[in-house]
């Protein structure tokens, strides 16, 4: 078999802090193909944004990585920073979520953009000028030449938007990173950069890790999906088998919690809740981190980590008693 | 109606408390700013038991003697044992640097948190009046204020209190500007709570982390302060111990015996010095964002 | 809805506000909120759905009189409230109450839980003491919160857990209208489940009214009566739930719905999305006539009727009024999508 794009093997990444150390993500694997969309979902807490940020090396001092990330077969964690500058913005770039902090006020949007290509591809400046333009159009800014001129403040969310992520396939990057992309945005512009991010892996070919705790915006565009939960991976599989047939209580929990559009008859459906919380991430669990909230928690969820298991055809699960049994 | 809640709580209270602790505890800096700012304040408060000797006492025999077992920093110009006038100095101090502080407080609280919450056109004539204040120094506002009163600690003591005040209105404004939006103040209206009871209850306990920290930066300025006008003679009058006072008298003796205003400028430098410490370790424990 | 006088009536609302001081020479007006009019009936639950700038926050804002509307009227239980003064207004405050977006900032941290539902309990002198703290005690119980919580501060709960604090807090002296403004926006998505229910338990059993305000449509569905769609400060539609999902007139509704994404892959990759063009206006400068003409995909079919008039808001049978010059008197709309891919939004 022919090595994935980026190979994650055993991502651990721990935080040092004034209560002990958190461990925000624990023993993460998973490949990315090229062109492919890999949807990374959970909730607040479950270590998928400093999972992303681990790969690219972008978290503070006080986090302390363990595992490796091979990207076209080297390992992101190992390399020298100044090697890794070269594939930060160029081969794997980055979109986050606030488009209104991500953008620095004081330069144009040109100038930001122009920076990029400039660092990386070093073009002349007229050069640059004019593929910025052309990347301003592919992102579907109208009027781009005029645009290159105005300041982040001086556009709407959606359009800053655009731009970051213009900025993110100047230089043809083979991943895209994109961190809650649409989170901050209206429904109507979300689906617009949607639109776009499809556009652009048809184009480009581009491989694409979303990030999001939408399930809707899983079903939209993910190829794949992860659902994480406490820093470790719960259940992994295609998008269709997952939402078809999911084998994870908490991510039949997910599904049952989401509202939906109503199918004719009873209109008083009762959402699916999951009681509890996420727990601290101060404490790794050495036994399933969901039992406690688990309807299916017995002795052995209590005490043992459920490895991952192929329970159905390239589908993954770290369950014990997984199984799509209608409502859990 | 059943319970949902089956994971325990967040962080218990007794926790927090000890996780400021902690936080205090990693940043050497701040606890010495502790130590030494308490050593000062207690030396001054216990004065008469910790003075070797009565600040007052000359002794025409020892003039100007340099340190010994008898006089550990050694006598000034009349004879008095420099120690004893330095920990009695503190009591000027740290009486002026307190009660100026706490003055400034006073004045400046409800004036701030009237411009910042209630707005309207009181906020622009308040701060327009602040500004002015704040574009003379602060001390020359207290020099100016001191000459006016005549020259004593009180006198000293409550002109430093009104030069400090215009700074510490414009901090109370702006944070009573921040709070106002929470929505905890709009849910208080919302319930029909008038403006004092809201600024009572909502706004001023959550602008008590500022106003400490703010405070023990205050201080220090304010013993600056009162040094430098018993040094120009506006604040405590000779013979009463003042480190600006020693200042003072070390004028004429500045190359025959340098300690004598040595001591004195050290005090004053090591006591700001302490509160200033101690005011940033406060101000990075409280402060929820910074990291350790 | 039925017989009784509506719990809250809005008319006319409007509500500029002024960006720009005096001193800057800033005549520039934020039309916010431009002549809204709906009302609400007794135990009923109606959705205010708009994107950023439709201005239902500040709906929601003027109906609780937190600001002072510009002009229009809102009656509370038939009592014209709109100009009262904070005096007169207080006795009126037991009736609507609020539940915030954010539950970091709903929440005084200087107060524990208990203190902050208690609240308008005491400034309302319903209940003191030992009695404050029965009364107090049995609010946590029925939000599903152990009732030892009440001696905790914010800081130590959850956000799930802060969200029912503070609704005790709103239903702590049982008023008729519940304001909720975006009450589970700021929650995880299995958290929002939660509140959801337990709001809609709450409403069956006490009854009140509810004034929720949203952008996500999947949850107005699940929640709402009936709903309004407003856009840069108008309503553009209002209709019965079913109704308005199964048959959107406006459309900006019809944009709108097809723009929301289905947690279903089968599902969500076949339908199609209306891709509206350009950015919301601003509410600065509002388009002349019909305000979403700037991006509506049938303009040229309105202009320039749509360029000059503003549509009003009609009546078109069984509840359900639209504010579009396109659709005709009967109620006969303009599909932007083929039916097929209509229905199959379910």
């Amino acid at each position: 078999m022919p090595e994935p794009l980026l190979r994650v093997d055993d991502l651990s990444v721990r935080f040092e802090s004034d209560e002990g150390a958190v461990h925000a993500v624990d023993g993460l694997s998973f490949a990315l193909e090229p062109g492919q969309v890999l949807g990374l979902v959970g909730e607040s807490g479950c270590g998928k944004s400093v999972s992303s940020m681990a790969l690219l090396r972008l978290l503070p001092p006080t986090a302390v990585i363990s595992g490796s990330a091979r990207f076209q077969g080297v390992d992101l964690l190992q390399m020298p920073v100044r090697r890794l500058r070269q594939i930060r913005g160029r081969e794997i770039a980055f979109v986050f979520q606030e488009p209104m902090t991500s953008l620095n006020p004081s330069f144009t949007v040109g100038r930001q953009i122009g920076e990029v290509l400039s660092r990386h591809l070093s073009l002349s400046r007229g050069e640059a000028r004019e593929r910025t333009v052309d990347l301003l159009r592919l992102v579907r800014i109208p009027a781009p030449e005029r645009r290159i001129r105005e300041y982040p403040h001086q556009l709407s969310g959606g359009m800053r938007q655009r731009v970051m992520i213009a900025m993110a396939v100047a230089c043809g990057p083979k991943i895209l990173i994109a961190d809650e992309p649409t989170t901050a945005l209206d429904v109507t512009i979300q689906a617009g950069i949607l639109s776009l991010m499809r556009d652009l892996r048809e184009r480009l070919g581009t491989a694409i890790v979303l990030i999001t705790h939408n399930l809707g915006v899983v079903a939209d565009i993910a190829d794949r999906v992860i659902v994480m939960y406490a820093g470790r991976k719960a259940e992994e599989a295609d998008v269709r088998e997952l939402f078809r047939h999911p084998q994870h209580p908490y991510t039949i929990g997910l599904l049952g919690a989401v509202p939906r559009p109503v199918e004719s008859g009873d209109s008083r459906q009762r959402l699916q809740e999951i009681p509890g919380r996420v727990p601290s991430m101060a404490e790794l669990p050495g036994h399933c981190a969901f039992a406690p909230r688990c309807p299916r928690a017995d002795e052995l969820t209590r005490s043992e980590i459920p490895p991952l298991r192929e329970i159905r055809p390239d589908h993954l699960v770290a369950c014990f008693h997984p199984g799509s049994d209608g409502r859990a | 109606m059943s319970y949902v809640e089956v994971a325990p709580l967040v962080t218990p209270r007794a926790r927090r408390r000890r996780l400021l602790l902690r936080r205090f505890v990693r940043r050497p800096f701040a606890v010495l700013g502790l130590v030494v700012a308490l050593a000062f304040v207690v030396s001054a408060i216990l004065a008469p038991v910790v003075a070797p000797a009565n600040p007052d006492a000359t002794d025409f025999n020892a003039l100007l003697a340099h340190p010994s077992s008898e006089h550990l920093l050694g006598t000034d110009e009349l004879g008095r044992d420099i120690l004893s006038r330095i920990i009695w100095g503190a009591r000027a101090s740290i009486q002026a640097g307190v009660l100026a502080t706490l003055l400034a407080m006073v004045i400046a609280v409800p004036i701030g948190l009237v411009a910042g919450y209630y707005r309207g056109w009181l906020d622009p004539v308040i701060s327009r009046f602040t500004d002015v204040l704040l574009a003379f120094p602060f001390l020359i506002v207290a020099v100016g204020l001191a000459a006016i009163l005549g020259p004593s600690l009180l006198n000293a003591t409550i002109a430093l209190g009104v030069g400090a005040a215009p700074g510490l209105i414009r901090i109370a404004r702006g944070e009573a500007l921040a709070l106002r939006e929470e929505d905890y103040v709009r849910a208080a209206v919302a319930n029909g709570a008038g403006g004092p009871t809201i600024l009572a209850r909502h706004i001023l306990p959550n602008m008590m982390n500022t106003l400490i920290v703010q405070a023990t930066v205050t201080i220090p300025a304010a013993i600056i302060g009162e040094a430098t006008l018993s040094f120009l003679g506006l604040g405590v009058q000779p013979p009463t111990p003042s480190w600006g006072v020693m200042l003072s008298a070390a004028q004429p003796y500045i190359s025959d015996a340098p300690r004598l205003a040595l001591y004195p400028g050290l005090a004053v430098v090591c006591c700001t010095l302490s509160f200033n410490l101690l005011g940033d370790g406060l101000r990075d424990v409280l402060d929820p964002r910074t990291q350790r | 809805m039925n017989g009784d006088s509506p719990v809250l009536e809005v008319a006319d609302l409007v509500k500029h506000f002024h960006a720009g001081g005096r001193l800057s020479g800033g005549a520039s007006v934020v039309h916010a909120v431009d002549g809204v009019s709906f009302s609400i009936g007794k135990g009923e639950l109606l959705g205010l759905v708009g994107e950023s700038g439709s201005g239902k926050s500040t709906v929601a804002n003027c109906v609780m009189r937190l600001v002072e509307p510009t002009a229009g009227t809102v009656r509370l239980q038939g009592v014209d409230i709109t100009h009262l003064s904070a005096r007169r207004l207080r006795p009126l405050r037991r009736e609507m109450h609020m539940v915030f977006q954010d539950p970091y900032s709903s929440l005084n941290p200087r107060m524990t839980c208990g203190d902050i539902v208690g609240e308008p309990l005491r400034l309302h002198r319903l209940a003191r003491g030992r009695r404050l703290d029965a009364q107090v005690a049995d609010l946590f119980n029925r939000v599903g919160l152990r009732p030892e919580l009440r001696y905790r501060y914010p800081h130590e709960l959850s956000g799930g857990q802060r969200q029912r604090v503070g609704l005790a807090r709103a239903l702590s002296v049982g008023p008729s209208l519940l304001i909720a403004d975006e009450p589970v926006s700021a929650l995880d998505v299995s958290v929002q489940a939660a509140i959801l229910n337990l709001l809609r338990d709450l409403q069956d059993d006490l009854g009140f009214s509810c004034l929720f305000i949203t952008h996500d449509l999947a949850t107005v569905e699940f929640i709402c009566d009936r709903v309004a769609v407003m856009y840069l400060g108008q309503i553009i539609e209002v209709a019965p739930r079913a109704q308005l999902f199964s048959e959107p007139k406006h459309p900006y509704t019809q944009a709108l719905l097809s723009a929301a994404v289905v947690p279903d892959p089968d599902l969500q990759r076949t339908r199609r999305a209306v891709v509206l063009e350009g950015d919301i206006p601003s509410p600065l400068d509002p388009p002349s006539g019909c305000r979403f003409r700037t991006r509506c995909p049938l303009e040229p079919e309105s202009a320039p009727r749509s360029h000059e008039e503003e549509p009003p808001l009609r009546h078109v049978g069984g509840g359900h009024w639209v504010a579009c010059h396109l659709v005709g008197p009967g109620g006969r709309a303009p599909r932007l999508l083929e039916p097929e891919a209509v229905e199959a939004q379910g």
